[in-house]
């Protein structure tokens, strides 16, 4: 491999030939024979140059980036061999810690052919080699399947004490299971630019298990438990550092040719010519504690060996051939931004003299080699045009972000609306009667269970956001068996499918909130800014921490994680651990998503001027923002859900194993069919959208997952699109910017992922070939559309960021400008096919016109039909329901009374009744569908007209119309004739069993009720007031009481007089309310009769005289008769008990009882007959024998007395004659 | 009537061991003459409900009873028009309503085959008439008008004064314009929890000194004093479950509360302890 890089230094290739080798496939008729012939002899190396190519330059820069304060004791003395040196201390494995990609290991057939290759003698034709890429088991086998460090930042810091040649300072091999030495993500000691992305791959012996695509550890992986317990330390003397097999032969011979050609080829000294540096060249000031080295153009060294590097470096970011653009461009912003070597000892840099051009020396010999080569690709990218615009972009991406963050948020502040205002913490999802009353569930039970069950969910989500925070609190140990003991109760599967969708949808609204996600960009892009702009050391020192501090994200290429609210979810899963609960959500999620996918997006309107459509572009880009960022936190779940009996922290360890899971595995169909979906998406040029979330979704996926032919065929897709997503590459149809470097952010980013095999992204050109064919689709879809923005892309890849965090901890005081300029994005799409668009209903022509008639149309127009004819034809059926449907349930009512009256009481069996007033309903259902094209008739077309624009035109406006009456008829009459007969049963049977239950209590409390005059106020007192107050009185009658405690006479006639207003008000009164009332009346009246009211009044309290006793009574007869609507038991007053009050006074008085109940005759209050009845049941009760004669007496006077005109008079005059001794009390 | 902590807990101090008389009552508004009536009592039937739950189960062992019913006896067979019952709960310090309950069912115990229901029970307390000893229904009646904590006209007074606030409440929202749905409408359209009122249009609730307002979806109506036992049952059956339906809501403590449990505001739960007079609704009219 380092052939090819040592022809380009010696000139014999160009860079612009070797990138094209090192692209495509096929020879390019640009080449130069001799070049071509060159290269072709390399070409079973050609997918290696790429890795090799990374891996060196990580290895270059590993020796002279040593940054922070210097990590004691951890190469003490120790000095790699410089490149070539024989002899040179054994470098074992150390040199590969700092490699992104594992040097490929060329196949049996190609070694054989190598080594004369690399003289570039030999030409070699197509050969067998060629075709060895074809997919199956041994593309696979081609890579090596190294093990790599979860993380390789210590690394520069570690090559302390070796200053200026630390490339040529080290022997040991390093001890990757030392944290200190490979902290997690996450745990970085101070220190900043300290994180140096690069994907470090270990070789590993080449053996049988060698194709087994072992677990790698990358950086990105964040668990200790991870980092492999042993690294396969090969002494290695190889000069590019990583680590061979012994056995390797091929490229051992290599090394030795290598070393000949540079015998030969002495090289110059470098040249000092001035670099054009870039207003981002540093000339760092000081910041914080830590001093830049001035970087010095002047100083460079081998000048013409970096900028060849960096040509060729530069290229194959342009190309897409490297995994991920972002930490490439990282890893260029932290050479760009190296503040210092490692002290050099220029004693230790063996002088080069013989070959300072060769690979042999060290490639970055001070910071101002790293500037240099840095601002060389950087500046490469601006000559050719190819990564200009990404170097804008980049500049946007570091700096403006911020600042347009805050500008959009000025700017929306001012129109702000109240409810945008303030977003409460968490919303709950909210209660909807159609998904979730009691018609929705199988049972009562089922029904109060899923009650109970969402105020748990949310009382354990509650306890959670209060205390998942505090060190200590354990989601398991805390909420565990609560939320266990909940899904428990979930038996029906009714219940799980509410419940799911309730746990989707809360999902779906906390985590899509700003605070859901953590680390959102807006949120913290403020903070940056201001700290740019200032050199507070408060603030220098905050940002210091903001960049050696655990980040959110991670890093330039975090694992997949569950930020914030998101925690929440995963760990209900996981507590929950409920298969049927995870089934469900699976459904859930994975018809969710699908949904969203296939959701119509907006397209822009080519003909509307600008200013128009700029208002209608920000909604819909705000739609595709909030459906792209649904979709992916849906896939992730499903991906988390789906994959969760799979995960293991460590894949299988033997071959054997792994075929077995695999054999398995290959049977399991997918939980959603998502390579379809990416197929779909592709041609229907949605990659846009759906990549993201498919992204999302594998990134979850497990060791195995990889390796299954259906997983793999996604992954070769990807990798096809990822390459063909050249971002300088923008003509007509292509896709936008931003979009592919949405794309190649996530997919680069998927390829980091732990579980991704490694040497998936370098895979055979043979596959890539075929891809071409897929993407030549030609109508434009999403992907043409500027869709995404920057905040969008923030979300997405937060971890963007990270290119912003190194170079802000650089420019930080510096930097007064705002730097980079706002690409403006102007929609390219001019048609839409329609042919391409297949129409969702294929009702036959009429249907294929009205796609037509769109077609012409502003879409606005089209979005606007079909949502009225979607709210017009649900209005539709709930319109049937409350008119036809209520009608016929009114009927379905009279129809029962009718019935119940004839059979009685009972009615029968309710089961018979409804089937009988069923048969004779349900037919006029018919109506139904006749009732529904009338309303849809109506109502369509003003709800057209008033959303449509007033110019558009009338033969528009009426064919629009006319297609949303069709619609919603077509909608309406769909959903009624499938269903009329069922509702109106179901409206009909609640109907009768809530008659029958009426029938039963109270049929007294359901007579008609008079309101209050229309004049009232509603000032009377308060039933509740009367109760108390008269509650009162019975306490002080009944007694105890103390001997000066009394009632005054006024305040007992105010009190019945108040209770006279509050019987006519009503307001307040409610029927218990009421009933208490009659009965406390009821007994005032019985304390009255036995004179046991004891009355305030000089001197002390006594009884009440008989006129005061009998205006009360009257006051109560009249309430009786007309201030109670509820009846009042009059009966009591001639209860045992309390006419037994009787007894106890003496002397007795009967004229009052007497006299009450002559009226209570007279005024009709009570009859004849009932009076008798009860004066005939109380001369059974056991009285004094006195007392049962005196109302055996009472009971003949009553008896004797005809009803008179005038009963009061005589009545008392009788009873005074007739009883004299006994009641002539007065 | 919103209080502190500091003044709650003063108010509680004079409340141990207080009989739920009508003397008591007097006592206590003349200890307390700035605060409300209706607070006070309020708080009074909380804190001696709390006292009875507390001690309720020691007057319920069969000895208690036994005794109880022994006392009575006596008491009655001495002098039946005495307050025999009445003095015997207060001596033993728990409720006359509950005290009658527990020698009624005791008495029926002797007195009939069958042992009573409790739907018979209930029935006689409500109307001791149908008690077959008069003199028992005469100390039961008496236990029950001289009760004001329990017994069947206190509760019908508390459903009363319920009622009445409900009431008050939906006119205020009708002369404010509101649209609401009530509890009564809610249940038909088959919710599974219903606050009382729930706002077809929310509104925002100023509250003073402070710079925003808090989001009103549905309105609760407590005719009582907001305490912290009550509130914290009343937060887990009713306003959190309101809130996991409905989002944030306001709960109107008409006899007030203490002023520190009004602290998940920011949360979605907002005490008043009236009507609140700062709304904010939407306007449908942008000019």
């Amino acid at each position: 491999m380092a052939a090819v890089l040592e022809s380009l230094l010696r000139e014999e290739v160009s860079v612009a030939a070797a990138v094209r080798w090192i692209a495509r496939s096929a020879q390019s008729s640009e080449d130069d024979p001799g070049e071509a012939a060159a290269l072709r002899s390399l070409r079973p190396l050609r997918k290696e140059f790429v890795p090799f190519l990374l891996n060196f330059l990580r290895e270059q820069s590993s020796r002279v980036l040593p940054q922070g304060p210097p990590t004691p004791a951890k190469a003490p003395g120790s000095s790699a061999a410089l490149p070539g040196r024989p002899g040179g201390p054994s470098r074992g494995g150390r040199g590969a810690r700092s490699q992104l990609f594992p040097p490929a290991e060329p196949s049996s057939a190609a070694a054989a052919e190598a080594p004369p290759a690399r003289r570039g003698g030999r030409r070699r034709g197509p050969g067998p080699g060629r075709e060895r890429g074809g997919r199956g088991p041994g593309g696979l086998e081609e890579g090596v399947g190294g093990e790599s460090p979860p993380w390789a930042a210590g690394r520069r810091r570690r090559s302390s004490g070796s200053p200026g040649s630390p490339g040529r300072a080290r022997s040991d091999p390093p001890n990757l299971s030392n944290l200190e030495e490979f902290p997690p993500v996450g745990s970085l000691p101070p220190g900043p630019a300290g994180t140096k992305p690069s994907r470090r791959i270990n070789p590993t012996p080449v053996s049988e298990e060698r194709s087994l695509s072992k677990p790698k550890t990358c950086f990105t992986s964040p668990p200790i438990s991870c980092v492999p317990s042993s690294q396969p330390s090969v002494p290695d003397t190889s000069p590019w550092g990583h680590g061979l097999p012994p056995g390797c032969r091929s490229l051992q011979e290599e090394r030795e040719m290598l070393r000949k050609e540079r015998s030969k080829h002495l090289q110059q000294s470098p040249t000092p010519a001035c670099p054009t540096s870039e207003s981002g060249s540093p000339l760092p000031s000081r910041t914080g504690n830590l001093t830049a080295e001035a970087a010095d153009p002047a100083r460079v060294s081998s000048r013409q060996r970096l900028e060849l590097i960096a040509l060729i470096y530069s290229s194959c970011i342009a190309e897409n051939l490297v995994p991920n653009l972002f930490l490439e461009l990282f890893f260029i912003l932290q050479l760009l931004t190296a503040r210092r070597m490692v002290a050099a000892k220029d004693s230790d840099l063996e002088p080069t003299p013989g070959a300072p051009d060769s690979l042999e020396s060290p490639l970055f010999q001070s910071v101002h080699d790293c500037v240099f080569f840095a601002v060389q690709v950087l500046e490469h990218q601006f000559d050719k045009g190819t990564l200009k615009l990404l170097a804008e972009n980049e500049r946007l991406l570091c700096f403006s972000p911020a600042l347009q963050g805050r500008l959009k948020a000025a700017y929306e502040g001012s129109v702000a609306k109240v409810s945008l205002a303030m977003p409460p913490s968490a919303q709950a999802v909210s209660f909807q009667p159609e998904t979730d009353n009691r018609a929705n569930f199988s049972s009562d039970r089922a029904f109060h269970t899923f009650k109970k069950q969402r105020d748990v969910f949310f009382e354990v989500l509650r306890e959670w956001e209060d205390r998942h925070e505090e060190p200590g609190w354990d989601f398991e140990k805390g909420l565990g068996s609560r939320i266990r003991a909940m899904m428990g109760q979930l038996s029906a599967a009714c219940s799980h499918s509410h419940f799911v969708r309730l746990f989707q949808k809360q999902l779906l609204q906390m985590c899509q909130s700003p605070g859901g996600t953590g680390g959102t960009v807006l949120g913290e892009a403020p903070d940056v800014l201001n700290m740019l702009g200032a050199d507070k050391l408060g603030r220098l020192r905050r940002l210091q921490e903001r960049l050696v501090a655990p980040q959110s994200s991670g890093g330039p290429c975090p694992p997949p994680t569950f930020p914030g609210c998101q925690g929440f979810f995963r760990d209900f899963i996981l507590s929950a651990s409920s298969f049927q609960f995870n089934q469900h959500l699976m459904d859930s999620l994975s018809l969710k998503i699908r949904e969203l996918n296939s959701l119509a997006l907006p397209q822009p309107e080519p003909s509307d001027e600008d200013g128009e459509s700029d208002v209608d572009w920000q909604g819909e880009r705000r739609q595709f923002a909030v459906v792209l960022l649904s979709l992916r936190l849906l896939a992730k779940f499903l991906g988390f859900v789906a994959f969760l009996p799979y995960r293991g922290p460590e894949p299988p360890p033997t071959r054997e194993l792994q075929d077995s899971i695999l054999a398995l595995r290959s049977q399991v169909p997918p939980a959603l069919d998502v390579r379809a979906l990416l197929q779909q998406g592709l041609r229907a040029r949605r990659a846009v959208l759906t990549v993201p979330w498919l992204v999302e979704f594998l990134s979850l996926a497990d060791h195995i997952v990889p390796l299954l032919d259906y997983y793999r065929s996604i992954f070769v897709v990807l990798l096809h699109l990822h390459r063909s997503l050249v971002l300088s590459k923008e003509s007509e149809g292509e896709m936008c910017f931003l979009n592919k470097l949405l794309l190649l952010a996530v997919l680069g980013w998927l390829f980091q992922i732990p579980t991704v095999p490694e040497d998936l992204f370098f895979l055979e050109e043979g596959q890539l070939d075929a891809f071409e064919v897929d993407t030549v689709p030609s109508e434009h879809g999403l992907d043409g559309m500027p869709v995404v923005d920057q905040h969008l892309l923030y979300t997405c890849c937060p971890y963007i960021g990270e290119l912003r965090k190194l170079l802000a901890s650089w420019v930080s005081g510096s930097s007064g400008r705002s730097g980079g300029f706002v690409r403006k994005i102007t929609p390219t799409t001019t048609t839409t096919g329609l042919g391409a668009q297949p129409p969702h209903t294929t009702q036959g022509l009429q249907a294929q016109l009205a796609q037509a008639f769109f077609h012409n149309q502003p879409p606005s127009l089209r979005r606007t039909v079909e949502f009225v004819a979607e709210r017009i034809g649900s209005n539709c059926v709930k319109h049937i329901k409350a008119t036809l449907v209520a009608d016929l349930v009114h009927q379905a009512e009279s129809l029962l009374r009718e019935q119940l009256v004839m059979q009685g009481q009972d009615g029968g069996d309710p089961a018979q009744l409804l089937e009988i007033l069923c048969s004779q309903l349900c037919p006029h259902g018919a109506q139904a569908l006749t009732r529904g094209r009338e309303f849809c008739q109506k109502k369509s077309p003003g709800a057209v007209r008033a959303l449509l624009p007033e110019e558009t035109p009338a033969a528009v406006l009426s064919s629009a119309e006319n297609i949303a009456v069709g619609l919603a008829t077509e909608k309406a009459c769909a959903w009624l004739s499938a269903n009329i007969t069922a509702l109106i049963r179901r409206e009909v049977k609640a109907a009768v069993s809530r008659t029958l239950r009426a029938q039963g209590p109270e049929p007294a409390a359901r007579g008609e009720r008079r309101g209050c005059s229309r004049a009232c106020e509603h000032h009377a007192p308060l039933p509740s007031h009367l109760i108390s107050e008269i509650k009162d009185v019975l306490s002080l009658a009944v007694g105890p009481r103390d001997p000066e405690e009394g009632i005054s006479l006024d305040h007992l006639e105010q009190l019945l007089g108040q209770l006279g207003q509050t019987l006519q008000c009503r307001q307040f009164l409610c029927p218990p309310a009421e009933q208490h009332l009659a009965k406390c009346s009821v007994d005032l009246a019985s304390l009255l009769v036995a004179d046991q009211i004891p009355v305030l009044g000089p001197p002390a309290p006594r009884g009440l005289e008989r006129g005061q006793a009998r205006r009360l009574l009257h006051l109560l007869l009249s309430l009786w008769k007309d201030g109670f609507q509820v009846p009042v038991p009059l009966q009591l007053l001639l209860s045992p008990r309390n006419v037994g009050l009787l007894a106890d006074t003496r002397p007795r008085e009967w004229d009052l009882l007497l006299f009450l109940l002559r009226e209570l005759v007279e005024k009709g209050l009570m009859g004849r007959p009932e009076i008798e009845a009860c004066l005939g049941s109380l001369r059974d009760a056991q009285w004094p024998k006195d007392f049962s004669e005196e109302l055996a007496t009472l009971f003949n006077l009553f008896l004797a007395e005809p009803p008179m005109p005038e009963p009061q008079l005589r009545a008392c005059e009788l009873v005074q004659t007739n009883r004299g001794t006994v009641l002539a009390q007065s | 009537m919103i209080l502190t902590k500091a003044q709650y807990d003063e108010i509680a101090q004079c409340l141990v061991s207080v009989p739920p008389t009508r003397q008591s009552l007097r006592k206590l508004k003349q200890t307390f003459p700035s605060q409300s009536q209706a607070t006070l009592l309020s708080i009074f039937s909380q804190e001696y409900q709390k006292h009875i739950k507390r001690t309720h189960a020691k007057h319920h062992t069969s000895e208690a009873i036994e005794t109880y019913y022994q006392r009575y006896l006596n008491g009655v067979g001495r002098n039946g028009s005495a307050p025999v019952l009445l003095e015997l709960a207060n001596e033993v310090d728990y409720a006359p309503s509950l005290m009658a309950r527990i020698i009624l069912e005791r008495f029926l115990q002797d007195h009939e085959e069958t042992p009573p229901s409790k739907s018979v029970i209930n029935s006689m307390l409500r109307d001791p008439s149908q008690i077959p000893d008069g003199v028992l229904a005469n100390q039961v009646y008496q236990c029950i008008v001289n009760d004001c904590c329990y017994g069947p006209l206190v509760d019908c007074i508390k459903h009363a004064i319920g009622h009445e606030h409900e009431v008050l409440l939906r006119d205020l929202l009708l002369e404010k314009n509101l649209s609401f749905l009530d509890e009564d409408q809610l249940r038909a359209k088959g919710y599974d929890k219903t606050p009382d009122f729930i706002l077809q249009v929310p509104v925002v609730m100023l509250c003073s000194l402070a710079v925003e307002g808090h989001i009103i979806h549905w309105i609760e109506s407590k005719a009582s004093f907001g305490d912290e036992c009550s509130h914290h049952a009343y937060l887990h059956d009713q306003f959190w479950s309101y809130w996991n339906r409905f989002g944030p809501g306001l709960v109107i403590y008409w006899y007030g509360f203490i002023q520190e449990l009004d602290c998940n505001r920011e949360r979605g739960i907002l005490l008043k302890a009236c009507f609140p007079t700062d709304i904010v609704t939407l306007c449908h009219s942008i000019a």
